[in-house]
């Protein structure tokens, strides 16, 4: 296979404390520490790794998104992705467009393998994999665990609510990868040297011509209900007295 | 009218629950007409479950050998087959429905409602975003059709002692054969299942080896509880990853919750924000998990643990 492509989008850390604005209008990000959405980081250390075994010649790391996005893209290319490639968006994007740009990428760049995260952490909606493999009308291997690539195909592991279920994929495939697939490697200060000199082109999402679906509004965030604290007790007979008090055991 | 047609999901002979959630999820919305596809090698005994299902209208069957094992790639076609008048394709938040359903609404070309919480209009959902730390009000275009799934831990099941009439569907479509199943490697335990049980008992990376996560095992038994862990538990190897709760694992709602050794990572406690009554065990007084717990107690698991067993047992 010539080539993988990776999906880094830029969400707010996971270590952060989200907080819902006090208008409703969305969550606090002015000043909050933005990042590769985890699982996106594990998703190019695999793609990097497919690359290093021989089984692939160029990783290419994509976002879609304004131009802050570029300081995710770099990150990407420090980590050894070979070119990357910015769609920026002025207006809104809804998730469908997104699998569109992902779909129009991989078959002008006669994609071997798209890989992407399980969910981003800011929406958890965990959809673009499977709205891609759709559209593109190639296999799809989402939460996967473990990725073996053999030629033409791929097998992989994948994390299900039973335990581990195993398929085998055609390639070209689309996947979504699940947190123990890998540890993503740390990057070295030369590394960001040298990938400031790495090519990364910008796409406005107009070029590209993509007809999403109707998009779906978000008409008000607010905080979830909180759980109080509630008593401490001092031992294990006081802890049997209270869940007895609860009419638990 | 609103036509909901909800996918059932099962593993050829039972009914998985999600799918009575779902059906309670469907029925918060105005005049819904409920139908349910089983889509199956073999379709009979899970109908049978289904159609006991209140407020179901009626069950279509869909079998062929492909649908042995829920494939997407092979699935998905034949939903889309069957969307014909309906205004809602609903299935479960599980790793079956999140599989699935986005695929469906990408092959009909709309986008994907994720994890219904409450319906609060006949377009208009709640649904949790950023861990659970938001929770969004959404709002659907009304005149197109629309693709969901319903976070099951927010529903309860739907009641039993209906008897919905069994029909055969109508969805024959070519279907690819580029994406084919294995095999399924899966810790066969005669517990209860994690996402349904009333009772969970949960370690961390507190309990420091497979050996050691026995302890959780031995009260869970003494609960009739069902077992749940950590990341950090199942990443060490105590445990199978399907015990794993979480934003990335399971999201559940037992009336009981029993942490022991996990400090309450937010990432964590997003799975388990909606339990009856959390009880926590943690040598840490500071520990997070004590900002949420109903129940707590400090001190050295090695040593409380084994005490709650015999005390319950
Ligand atoms: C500028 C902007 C405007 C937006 N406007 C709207 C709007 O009007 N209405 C609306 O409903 N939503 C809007 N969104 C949200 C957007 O549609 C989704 O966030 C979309 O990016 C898909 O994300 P998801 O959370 O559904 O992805 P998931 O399905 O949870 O993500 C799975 C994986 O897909 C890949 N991926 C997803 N998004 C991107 C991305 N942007 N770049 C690179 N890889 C990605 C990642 O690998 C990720 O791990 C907007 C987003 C942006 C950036
Ligand atoms: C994108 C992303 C997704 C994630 N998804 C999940 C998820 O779905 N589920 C999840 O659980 N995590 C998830 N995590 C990981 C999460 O952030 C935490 O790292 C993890 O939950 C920590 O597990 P733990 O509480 O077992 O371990 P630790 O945080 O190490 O806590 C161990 C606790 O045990 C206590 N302890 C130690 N010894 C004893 C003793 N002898 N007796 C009593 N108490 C003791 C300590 O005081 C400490 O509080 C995710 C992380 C990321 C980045």
């Amino acid at each position: 296979m010539e080539k993988i492509v990776v999906g880094l989008k830029r969400v707010v850390d996971y270590n952060v404390r989200v907080q819902v604005k006090s208008d409703g209008s969305g969550v606090e990000t002015d000043g909050v520490k933005m990042s590769i959405n985890p699982f996106d980081e594990i998703a190019l250390e695999e793609a990097l790794r497919i690359k290093e075994s021989g089984a692939a010649s160029e990783v290419i790391a994509v976002s879609i998104g304004t131009s802050d996005a570029q300081q995710q893209l770099r990150t990407g290319l420090a980590m050894g992705a070979d070119r990357a490639i910015l769609v920026t968006v002025d207006g809104d994007i809804d998730p469908l467009s997104v699998a569109h740009v992902f779909k129009a990428l991989a078959e002008k760049e006669n994609a071997g393998l798209v890989m992407l995260g399980k969910q981003a952490i800011d929406g958890d909606n965990s959809q673009i994999a499977q709205m891609l493999a759709a559209i593109w009308g190639r296999p799809q291997a989402t939460f996967a665990s473990s990725v073996t690539i053999d030629g033409d195909t791929a097998r992989v592991v994948r994390e299900v609510d039973a335990g581990l279920e195993t398929i085998e994929v055609d390639l070209p495939a689309v996947m979504s990868v699940d947190l123990r697939l890998n540890e993503p490697r740390y990057v070295k200060l030369p590394d960001i040297m040298k990938a400031k000199k790495k090519p990364l082109d910008e796409i406005p999402l107009a070029d590209l011509g993509i007809a999403g679906g109707p998009p779906i509004k978000e008409l008000a965030y607010a905080p979830p209900e909180d759980r109080q604290r509630g008593v401490m007790v001092d031992d294990v007979a006081g802890l049997v007295a209270a869940l007895k008090d609860k009419g638990i055991v | 009218m609103a036509k909901v047609l909800i996918i059932a999901e099962h593993d050829g002979s039972a009914l998985n629950p999600s799918t009575a959630k779902c059906v309670s999820c469907a029925a918060a919305i105005d005049g819904a007409e409920i139908d349910i596809a089983v889509l199956a090698a073999s379709a009979t005994d899970v109908a049978a479950q289904a159609a006991e299902i209140s407020s179901v209208s009626r069950v279509l069957t869909i079998e062929r050998p492909e649908n042995e094992h829920a494939v997407t790639a092979v699935l998905a076609p034949q939903v889309a087959a069957m969307a014909g008048d309906y205004s809602y394709i609903f299935g479960p938040s599980t790793t079956f429905g999140r599989d699935l359903m986005p695929h469906v609404a990408a092959l009909l070309g709309v986008n994907q409602v994720s994890d219904i919480m409450s319906v609060e209009g006949s377009h208009t959902f709640k649904r949790p975003v950023y861990a659970g730390n938001a929770i969004v009000t959404v709002e659907a275009p009304a005149d197109s059709l629309l693709v969901a799934t319903v976070r099951v831990a927010s529903w309860p099941a739907a009641a039993g002692g209906n008897s919905a009439s069994v029909e055969a569907g109508d969805a024959s479509v070519e279907v690819p054969s580029h994406t084919r199943y294995v095999s399924l490697e899966s810790a066969a335990s005669d517990r209860p299942d994690l996402q349904t049980a009333a009772k969970v008992v949960a370690g961390g990376r507190a309990l420091g080896s497979e050996e050691q996560f026995g302890l959780i095992y031995t009260l869970a038994d003494a609960l009739g509880g069902a077992v749940g862990a950590s990341r950090a538990a199942v990443d060490a190897g105590y445990c199978p990853n399907e015990l794993q709760v979480g934003q990335t694992g399971k999201i559940i709602a037992p009336d009981l919750y029993i942490a022991i050794g996990i400090s309450g990572a937010i990432q964590h406690l997003t799975g388990i924000k909606d339990a009856g009554t959390i009880v926590a065990i943690n040598k840490d007084e500071e520990a997070p998990i004590f900002e949420v717990a109903d129940i707590g107690l400090v001190g050295d698991l090695f040593q409380i643990v084994p005490e709650l067993t015999t005390a319950l047992d």
